[in-house]
């Protein structure tokens, strides 16, 4: 094959890996083949009916240089979420130890760059990489496994309860070229063992980049994660990521994504309810404006009879802003005693914003509760009136009626400190949003 | 040329032959096994059709060559031989029983349970009773004249094509064009006879118009092709298809159905959809893939779809309503019903473009023994549908734990002020229910038919009346077996 027929993002020359074992070389190998055999999805598949590469295709983005990195002060930190917590500095997908806030860890707990870990104990990896992510509809997720090189490696000991959040920030920077970079993360928590991660993703408006993210996460019986993302990329940015949980029985597996910046966001998350009384929470919000594009896919797998999930999705959009919710109920011929719920909700602002909804069910077993609901409209003008006839004005009115949306789903995150935080970028946001108001 | 000349001359002889009696040799009315040119000539040509009508249907065969089957539904089917079909079937089976007494029992047991009188169940049953028919006939002939003086067409598409081509040429394939899909393109080409209705300006319909009659007179084939336009301010109300189970082979089914309103129109088109769905590890039955569409073009103007779906293998259905003109308002009322293998994709379209439309979907889908269903809806709302309003209801009943039901809603909206609501659930009839009901004497199965039948409430009283005592009973008996 020539390389000009290649797929994107393999055509450019592919930073080697070093040293690597058996097992790797083939993941890495049967990574390839699937995103060669897929390519770049288009708008003919399916799963990316509404969101279209495109654009992304068409930019020469270059494999993100290894060296880059960014002075501390340099840092888009006012993008990302500000919590007290243990704090974790990836630049382009690479661990920086340089701006990291580790301090000492707690007993139990381990957490690692994955090149560390594929270097020293590449056992401790090898039963869980690629275990939820290499298949045939995620060529993405493939390409992440053909290129990986970094990434974030969390491990909670059976029991462990960590008590203060992991915070993830995922700084993208050109550097001097459009630069595209496949973070893989692994998270494993084992028997009981209950932790909060929290990414923020933020980006240098210096150059396009291009984060194509794969999150792989397992819970062991009874374990608790909670799981939540600022997706706050410069204009420049694209985010297309997946995370996929495997959840054991009575673990829970709570996800939260709050989508405000970059030009293209896909948030993809995938939660196999995979033991008896498992509970999984895919919920999210996004604000998009201008000619931004924010997808967020969801696939509740209810393997197991006596599992429960929950769906909650709202979103506001203005400008020419595009949005796209595809949630999926799958439950299993043997999974009798499901109950699962999905709520999408989005309010259009404007002329020329565009949101499509694709809410599926796909009922194998009879004895289940499942339902979905979606709704979308325009701002509701009796709400506005009941605050107009308070004297409130109109703009301020909006505004309040704005936030409140946004924040509907943000309340719905169950570590307290987390939650303040995002209440905290919610308002950020929107001040920052009237102060473009006020510029126009 | 020379085959095609040879063929009309043989069209010509066999057209001949038939108008001379309703009594022909089966192997004469039958077109050659295969797909060709030349069977779409053939076609055409037996249906005596002018220039226009032959280029149509070519024009649609040659696009037909160049597209794939659809394999985006979930319905799972062996693959069609297109080579292995007659697209030109006599109206009279070859093999049909002789008399009642040979026929299947259970299929005499559920026409009793229709309340189908014994003249009606020989003629569905293929035992061909030509006085029957003779008298269906006139039945629809006399209905016919009636409507003729107030100015209603009503009759054969083949007949309108003849004696209305202005009006066929005009709407004919405006709402379904020739490159609609696969199996419109091939309905396109090869489509044998179907029905044409047209409601002059002003005029309300005095009576629900039906096929019933009209396809035991035609014995329509696969292939019907169906077109009804309501001038302005016009309304009809029409009733399609068999309401008993049309014994048959497993066998294809690609119609296609046009709806076009005008200003201050209304159509309402009903169906009781049971043909064949073969019997109970899925062998036999029909592939009934349709394409139903209505454009709602003038301004004010109404289209509802009621459909009531328990037969069929395999459904690929979708009635659709295009709503381009200002405060014009589409309908869709369904209830499917699949037991043992049968399997449904079915939902409707509802394309908002002009300012205030209006839908509304309500769909009830209930799965039992074996079988697989899905809702597949859209819904759009494009940039100038101003106020535009849908609301979108899908319940899905299982009944047993091997079944599947499933619901893949679209819902696209580029207008601000448009406003979209969507619901769904799926749950199973709950044990309290089915014990009140039971402990009031009612057994099991009665009992379930009678929750269902609540189910389908919502559904059911739009359909009119006649067709809805009919459904009723046919919820019931599509359940059988369903339960214990």
């Amino acid at each position: 094959m020539s390389t000009t027929e290649m797929p994107p993002f393999l055509d450019a020359a592919l930073p080697v890996p070093v040293e690597e074992t058996g097992w790797l070389a083939d993941l890495r190998q049967a990574g390839l083949d699937i995103y060669k055999r897929k390519g770049l999805p288009t708008p003919k598949v399916e799963a990316w009916k509404y969101t279209n590469l495109g654009g992304l295709a068409k930019t020469e983005f270059k494999p993100a240089a290894l060296d880059v990195t960014v002075a501390a002060d340099k840092l888009p930190l006012a993008a990302a979420l500000s919590l007290d917590a243990l704090a974790l500095v990836f630049v382009n997908g690479r661990f920086d130890p340089a701006v990291s806030d580790l301090g000492a860890l707690p007993k139990g707990l381990r957490v690692e760059s994955l090149s560390k870990v594929l270097q020293a104990e590449p056992a401790l990896v090898e039963p869980l990489l690629g275990k939820l992510a290499t298949r045939e509809d995620l060529p993405l997720a493939a390409l992440n496994t053909g290129l990986l090189t970094d990434g974030l490696f969390v491990r909670l000991a059976k029991g462990v309860t960590l008590d203060k959040a992991l915070h993830v920030v995922s700084v993208a920077s050109g550097g001097s070229s459009a630069a595209a970079f496949h973070p893989r993360n692994l998270i494993v928590l084992e028997e009981g063992a209950k932790a909060t991660i929290v990414e923020s993703h933020v980006g240098l408006p210096d150059f396009p980049t291009f984060e194509n993210s794969v999150t792989e996460v397992t819970l062991g019986e009874g374990a608790e994660l909670k799981h939540y993302r600022l997706l706050n990329g410069p204009d420049t940015s694209y985010h297309v990521g997946v995370t996929l949980a495997d959840v054991a029985a009575k673990a829970r597996y709570e996800s939260f994504a709050l989508a405000i910046g970059g030009a293209l966001t896909r948030n993809e998350v995938r939660v196999v309810l995979s033991g008896e009384g498992a509970h999984g929470v895919v919920n999210g919000s996004y604000a998009v404006h201008g000619g931004q594009h924010v997808d967020n896919t969801v696939l509740v797998d209810h393997a197991v009879p006596r599992a429960t999930s929950s769906q909650l999705f709202k979103g506001v959009l203005d400008g020419t802003g595009k949005a796209v919710f595809q949630g999926k109920v799958l439950v299993r011929r043997d999974a009798q005693e499901t109950d699962a719920q999905q709520l999408h909700k989005a309010l259009l602002l404007s002329r020329g914003a565009e949101v499509d909804t694709k809410p599926e069910l796909e009922i194998y077993a009879d004895d289940v509760k499942c339902s979905h609901g979606a709704t979308v409209g325009e701002m509701d003008a009796e709400q506005l009136f009941y605050l107009m006839a308070r004297g409130i004005d109109e703009e301020t009115a909006l505004a309040l009626l704005v936030e409140a949306f946004v924040e509907d789903v943000v309340h719905e995150i169950s570590d307290e400190v987390v939650r303040e935080a995002f209440i905290r970028k919610v308002r950020d946001w929107q001040t920052g949003r009237e102060k473009a108001v006020w510029s126009e | 040329m020379a085959a095609t000349d040879t063929t009309v001359d043989t069209v010509r002889e066999v057209t001949e032959q038939y108008k001379y009696g309703f009594v022909t040799d089966i192997e004469s009315d039958m077109a050659p096994k295969g797909l060709s040119e030349d069977i779409v000539r053939f076609i055409s040509a037996k249906k005596e059709e002018p220039e226009w009508m032959l280029e149509f249907r070519l024009r649609a065969y040659r696009h037909w060559l160049t597209l794939k089957e659809p394999d985006w539904a979930k319905v799972k089917y062996p693959p069609i031989d297109y080579q292995d079909t007659y697209y030109y079937a006599a109206p009279k089976k070859k093999d049909g029983p002789a008399s009642l007494d040979e026929v299947d029992a259970d299929l005499l047991e559920t026409y009793k349970k229709l309340g189908i009188p014994i003249q009606e169940q020989e003629i569905l049953a293929g035992v061909v009773a030509v006085d029957a028919v003779f008298d269906s006939v006139s039945v629809a002939t006399t209905y016919k004249k009636k409507l003729a003086s107030m100015g209603v067409i009503f009759g054969s598409i083949s007949e309108a094509i003849k004696e209305h081509p202005e009006l066929v040429k005009k709407y004919l394939g405006s709402v379904v064009p020739y490159s609609d899909n696969y199996f419109a393109t091939l309905n396109c080409a090869v489509f044998t006879d179907g029905s044409f209705v047209f409601v002059p300006k002003g005029l309300r319909c005095p009576m629900e118009l039906s096929t019933y009659f009209r396809i035991n007179e035609k014995n329509t084939g696969q292939f019907e092709r169906t077109l009804i336009v309501c001038e302005e301010g016009a309304y009809v109300s029409y009733l399609e298809g068999c309401t008993a189970p049309q014994r048959d082979e497993n066998q294809l089914h690609a119609a296609v159905v046009e709806l076009v309103a005008l200003d201050d129109a209304e159509i309402k088109y009903s169906t009781v959809q049971n043909w064949y769905p073969g019997d109970k590890n899925g062998k036999g039955g029909i592939y009934n893939f349709v394409t139903k569409r209505a454009l709602c073009k003038g301004k004010n103007s109404k289209v509802s779809w009621t459909q009531v779906e328990t037969g069929s293998a395999v459904t690929w259905k979708y009635p659709s309503c295009i709503l381009q003109g200002d405060n014009s308002s589409g309908e869709f009322y369904s209830v499917a019903i699949t037991n043992n293998a049968q399997q449904a994709d079915t939902g409707t379209k509802m394309i908002h473009l002009g300012k205030n439309t209006r839908s509304r979907i309500i769909s009830k889908g209930i799965a039992a023994g074996k079988s697989d269903q899905t809702y597949r809806g859209l819904v759009r709302m494009q940039g100038k549908a101003e106020g535009a309003r849908n609301f979108t209801q899908c319940d899905s009943l299982l009944v047993g734990d091997k079944c599947g039901a499933h619901t893949v809603p679209y819902i696209e909206s580029r207008n601000p002020t448009a406003q979209v609501e969507h619901e769904a659930t799926t749950s199973r009839i709950s044990e309290e229910q089915l014990f009140y009901c039971m402990q009031r004497g009612l057994n099991e199965e009665s009992a379930v038919a009678l929750i269902v039948n609540g189910f389908c409430k919502e559904v059911l009283q739009t359909l009119p009346m006649e067709f809805a005592v009919e459904a009723q009973k046919l919820v019931g008996i599509s359940l059988e077996g369903s339960v214990g």
